[in-house]
């Protein structure tokens, strides 16, 4: 390129002048053999339209083989890729360096999770919680393979598509502040999910999700601080997911107790 | 786990602060304002006090008002760190809005 251009080539270069640069500060930390985390300074090359993700692999390519962390799509839809930037959860495939000039990039592991090794997190909690909010479809009735398939209308799609669009990235759970100081709380994404299938109209798995869903440590553990809506790369908004549960958890209570034949069922 | 109590007090809060934030301001600039500063004759406040539904209002009004202050100093504090406490704060909250919505019930509908 630059003996390509006669511009670039007659304009007296300073010597040793560099090409843009960004400092990035990477969390490192080996949690086997090290009593401490630290944090290194990287400088790599700065592009407008490089992430930082494209700046963690320049330097896992070309300057420190040894960094580990999580990537697969760079699209944003593995949800792989979340970490800490600037003190933020955010997916690093879709954060421009050129939002944080003129740098350093301070880029950690997402918060409120055990570091497993740099920058990736232990997720077993957030695996178990993902099976005990049971963010599965539980038929309402079963079918046999002849009588084809649940048939749902645009309106029953819609009552619940939004929340189908969680990655599992758990951006959510690191902006959680209640996760972050009690993580007996189920969070944000099993939370939002367990009411996505609630909502789905071919599910029956609602009182049986109830269990988790309706307990201490479920809907009513959030105190509506809203983070895990604003941290949310896809636009879940589990905040209000959590919301509809309270509203939703709160007529079956109601029921349950002034109606004394619904009482069995809803706490069978 | 077992199903979780909190939606009887929940659902207070949730109606105390919708009341609150609907009703509490017209009240006070009423009450606190408009009648010191004269722009409404105190007797005709009156009068509306006494009629029966103004009665009901006002007592809607206090008691849900308090159970939603309750909720939100319990886990106000239980985020500040006194999750050990939760069960103590919720007595002692949800106690005092109870003696509050009954001190406001025996001055206002009796």
């Amino acid at each position: 390129m630059e003996s390509s251009s006669p511009v670039a080539a007659a304009a007296p270069a300073p010597a040793g002048a560099a090409p843009p640069t960004i400092v990035l500060e990477v969390f490192r930390y080996l949690p086997d053999s090290e009593d401490a985390p630290r944090y290194e300074r990287f400088t790599v090359p700065y592009r407008h339209d490089w992430v930082v993700l494209d700046a963690l692999n320049h330097i896992k390519d070309r300057l420190d083989e040894s960094l580990a962390f999580r990537w697969s799509c760079r699209m944003g839809v593995c949800g792989s890729c979340g970490m800490m930037v600037n003190g933020a959860p955010v997916l690093t495939c879709g954060a421009f360096l050129r939002d944080y000039l003129p740098g350093p990039v301070r880029v950690e592991p997402l918060t409120h999770f055990p570091v497993s090794r740099d920058l990736i997190i232990n997720m077993e909690d957030f695996i178990h919680k993902m099976e005990a909010a049971r963010t599965w479809l539980i038929p309402k009735e079963p079918r046999r393979l002849e009588e084809g398939e649940y048939r749902q209308t645009p309106a029953q799609l819609a009552q619940y598509k939004q929340f189908t669009l969680c990655i599992n990235c758990m951006c959510c759970y690191a902006a959680c502040p209640v996760y972050g100081l009690d993580s007996t709380f189920v969070g944000p994404a099993a939370l939002a999910l367990g009411q996505r299938y609630n909502l789905d109209s071919r599910d029956g798995g609602q009182a049986e999700r109830a269990e988790v869903l309706q307990s201490d440590h479920g809907v009513w553990h959030c105190t509506f601080v809203g983070d895990c809506s604003r941290a949310c790369p896809k636009g879940v908004d589990p905040a209000g997911a959590i919301q509809m549960g309270k509203v939703q958890g709160t007529v079956e209570y109601m029921k349950a107790l002034l109606l004394p034949g619904r009482r069995a069922r809803a706490q069978g | 786990m077992a199903r979780s109590n909190e939606p009887i007090v929940w659902s207070l809060f949730a109606a105390g602060g919708m009341v609150a934030a609907l009703f509490l301001p017209v009240t006070v600039v009423l009450i606190g304002f408009a009648v010191p500063l004269g722009w409404l004759d105190a007797e005709r406040l009156w009068e509306v006090v006494h009629h029966p539904l103004g009665r009901i209002f006002l007592f809607v009004l206090i008691a849900l008002s308090l159970f939603h202050a309750g909720h939100r100093l319990r886990f106000t504090l239980v985020d500040m760190g006194l999750r050990g406490a939760s069960h103590a704060l919720a007595g002692l909250f949800y106690g005092a809005a109870t003696l509050g919505s009954l001190l406001a019930a025996w001055l206002l509908l009796t």
